[in-house]
């Protein structure tokens, strides 16, 4: 178990880590931001726009992430898009992650009773309007609890950018497995790791549901 | 033209039913019914956004295509009855290591959830502390953890493991939760009348479980199938190490066909998911339609 | 199997629709004029008794001699995916040691494609009876698995595109974009060169590395000549090896660490064709194609 202080790794360990909570961290915001905006298309009043995010979300949900990194990471500097490979690991994960957070936003917004809507149109808010101020921030409280698997499953993805020449966690396992380390010693901190990260997670959303549920 | 529902939402939102245009269901209920100005704005709207789509696409196309990537080179390795058959093979093996680890997963899942429901504190803790921790590890750490320990030999039992373990741990959730979304007063009823808490569980809860459980399991099995694909990294030769096979060893004048591979592999994997999907909901509407026959007044 | 039949009319109408031809034979990788060097065949060896090798006697008995190589090292360790051959110098050099051990190709003798993390696992748990794949013979490796050989000696070298002139050795690397496959040793010898602020770009296969060098976003693939000079050849015309290698690699037969009966049997089955000019042969007619004249044989080290 003491290998993490031995010969440098700590600093290997420690870079690993830090790559996989920013990479985590600003693909979740993406995520958000991506899955907001095609949860909005989804229920627009514009059938093109519907018909887009269906087809994102229909897409970018059945194909696997690892396919979808190939596809970025091989398929984008053919558009003449050039990025170094975190960047393009932030893209394949918020565009897949957000597909998901779309469809939990839109189930959310189902839930919201419809007199809501039909108030805020009666007041004379327009979509955009009714969206934003009356509908998101009532469905965003009840899709808290899977908007939080979601986000919980985003770290645990992100290990797939290892793959991918970025040095996350895994590519930590990797070097230290390949350093003939003992598998599990690696393993044991490399969990912990990812323990630490999740449950950071789970917290944070904790926090937001007790939030939330005062004001409501 | 118009349906029952969009007339419905046309007189809640005080307008005339004639004038209701196709809309969905779901989405009517956001935005009042176009007026004339309205929909000369949402026509304005549509044709800027399919433009904008219709010229992201464009660019798209035109960008693979001046890098060569439709050229016949890039597809030829496809013409050939050798590299469909290594497809097929791959498509196999993904579909095997699905199958052995979706039938394990649910196994998995069924006993955890049974551990967590348990009434045996020392047995719940365990199961928590199980669920818990494998549904915080990353897959791809796992299986390779699993494959330079435990299973050197079989990278199909290192990824079938791995994926056993993960996703049983999600569907253990996914049971569990449904148990506690039973009613309370069927256990309440059940416990009246003597059963013991095996019997509850069995006769009683799980039968109703399983019908809410469905989809959520059907969702899960989704995420299996996709999952599968990390096999490429353990050497397991699944559907996606057979491409990047495919790409790697077929150089051609515009460098390897990693896109085309992607194209067909990726379509490959969507199908196969939609198919799972589709199942779900038609599980879900066939679900729906029995309980409003069967238990008219349990809502 | 009537139903993979299925599947696979189902899959080609899927995917291929765009090809009007669906299920060609032959190879896409037609063969070079008449006049190419013709790959030599090897005479199978009839009373071969090893006395006292496991490793023989079980390939022996199950009729079938399961070798260890690569797949994806253009003119070394080679599959072709449309015909289901293999083909490449470490494939003759497998070939001819088959062949003296008396097991005759294609009919007696199966490959295996065995990836380099995994080379010491496949051989000491016995998946495999030998291992030819760009195996450098180091002693790190020599604790778990035991090589015959050296066979070729390659170098770690430089592939650029070719209108490059800035990059000329490993010191013109500073600040560069280097890419290599993950974890191996060409990773740890480049990154000193590179400079602790740029990282190697490492995926798990060269034809990636190749693929980022071509659309600009890498300046250089290393890792040993021989296999960039497979890809070089491949991708003529657009990328150059360039040709001043800075380390010495001697590939080496890998092989179970304690059959000191079958090393001494392949050590002899090289030493048999690289005098009788089989070795020389095989060269021209793979790693040769890429234009590259043979090197001298290095000296075996028996042990």
């Amino acid at each position: 178990m003491g290998i993490l202080f031995e010969d440098g790794n700590f600093a290997l360990f420690r870079d690993g880590f830090l790559q996989t909570v920013e990479l985590s961290a600003i693909s979740a915001l993406l995520a958000l931001l991506i899955g907001t905006l095609l949860a909005a298309f989804r229920v627009s009043p514009v059938p093109a726009l519907r018909a887009f995010g269906t087809v994102w979300v229909n897409v970018f949900r059945n194909t696997p992430l690892t396919v979808l990194f190939f596809a970025v990471v091989f398929g984008l500097p053919r558009l003449d898009v050039h990025f170094d490979n975190f960047t393009f690991a932030v893209i394949a994960l918020s565009a897949y992650t957000g597909s998901f957070v779309c469809e939990v936003l839109r189930s959310g917004i189902n839930t919201v009773p419809m007199g809501q809507a039909e108030a805020a149109r009666s007041l004379g808010m327009t979509f955009g309007q009714t969206l934003r101020l009356i509908i998101l921030p009532q469905a965003a409280r009840t899709v808290l609890s899977p908007m939080s698997s979601i986000f919980i499953a985003l770290p645990r993805n992100s290990a797939i950018a290892g793959a991918f020449s970025v040095s996350d966690l895994y590519f930590t396992q990797m070097t230290l497995t390949d350093r003939g380390y003992a598998i599990f010693a690696i393993f044991f901190w490399v969990a912990l790791a990812y323990l630490a990260v999740s449950a950071t997670v789970a917290l944070l959303f904790r926090y937001l549901e007790t939030r939330l549920e005062v004001a409501r | 033209m118009s349906s029952d529902s969009s007339v419905l939402t046309a007189l809640l939102s005080g307008n005339e039913p004639g004038r209701t245009p196709r809309v969905s269901k779901s989405s009517s209920v956001l935005y009042d019914t176009p007026g004339p100005r309205a929909r000369a704005r949402y026509r304005a709207f549509g044709v800027l956004s399919v433009l904008g789509i219709a010229g992201l696409l464009w660019y798209a196309y035109d960008s693979l295509a001046s890098a060569g990537q439709f050229s016949a080179a890039m597809w030829e390795p496809f013409q050939y009855t050798a590299v469909q058959q290594r497809i097929v093979d791959g498509l196999l093996d993904t579909l095997t290591a699905f199958g052995v680890a979706a039938l394990l997963s649910l196994v998995l899942g069924a006993l955890l959830a049974a551990g967590r429901l348990s009434d045996h504190k020392p047995l719940r803790a365990v199961a928590t502390a199980v669920v818990q921790f494998f549904r915080a590890m990353p897959l791809l750490i796992m299986i390779f953890a699993l494959y330079h320990s435990l299973f050197g030999t079989s990278p199909f039992w290192a990824l079938v493991t791995g994926l056993t373990l993960y996703n049983g741990s999600v569907q253990a959730e996914i049971i569990r939760s449904g148990v506690n979304a039973v009613p309370r007063g069927q256990s309440e009823a059940a416990y009246a009348i003597g059963l013991r808490k095996t019997q509850v569980m069995l006769t009683i809860l799980v039968p109703q479980a399983v019908r809410s459980m469905l989809p959520a399991i059907i969702g899960q099995l989704v995420v299996t199938l996709k999952d599968t694909s990390l096999g490429f990294v353990i050497t397991y030769t699944e559907l996606l190490y057979a491409g990047k096979l495919i790409a790697s060893n077929t150089s051609t004048a515009d460098g390897y066909p990693y896109i085309p591979v992607v194209i067909v592999i990726g379509t490959i994997y969507i199908g196969m998911c939609l198919l799972l999907t589709a199942l779900a909901k038609w599980i879900e509407a066939r679900g729906r339609r029995g309980a409003n026959r069967r238990t008219p007044a349990a809502a | 199997m009537r139903t993979r039949r299925t599947i696979a009319a189902a899959l080609s109408v899927l995917a291929l629709t765009a090809v009007a031809a669906c299920g060609k034979d032959g190879s896409p990788n037609a063969a070079a004029g008449d006049n190419a060097p013709k790959l030599p065949t090897y005479q199978v060896k009839t009373d071969v008794k090893l006395d006292g090798s496991k490793t023989w006697a079980a390939a022996k008995s199950r009729g079938k001699l399961i070798i260890g190589a690569k797949a994806d090292q253009p003119y070394l360790g080679f599959e072709d995916l449309s015909t289901n051959t293999r083909n490449g110098f470490d494939i003759e050099i497998a070939k001819m040691i088959a062949a003296d051990l008396g097991f005759s190709y294609p009919s007696q003798v199966e490959f295996k494609t065995v990836v380099s993390a995994n080379r010491e696992n496949a051989i000491s748990q016995g998946q495999i009876d030998y291992y030819v794949g760009t195996y450098t013979i180091n002693p790190k490796r020599k604790e778990s698995v035991s090589f015959a050989g050296p066979y070729f000696v390659a170098g770690q070298d430089l592939l650029v595109r070719k209108d490059n002139t800035d990059i000329t050795g490993p010191d013109s690397l500073k600040g560069k974009n280097v890419c290599s496959v993950t974890g191996s040793t060409s990773v740890k010898q480049i990154q000193p060169y590179v400079g602790a602020d740029k990282k190697v770009t490492q995926y798990d296969t060269y034809a990636q590395c190749v693929d980022k060098l071509l659309t600009n976003e890498i300046d250089a693939v290393t890792t040993d000549d021989a296999i960039l000079m497979g890809y070089g050849a491949k991708n003529a015309g657009k990328t150059k090896v360039v040709g001043k290698p800075f380390s010495k690699e001697p590939y080496g037969v890998g092989l179970n660490k304690d059959d000191q009966v079958l090393r001494n049997a392949i050590s002899d089955a090289l030493k048999a064709h690289e005098d009788n000019g089989d070795w020389k042969k095989a060269y021209d007619a793979t790693l040769g194609l890429s234009g590259a004249t043979a090197p001298a044989i290095p000296a075996l080290e028996r042990y």
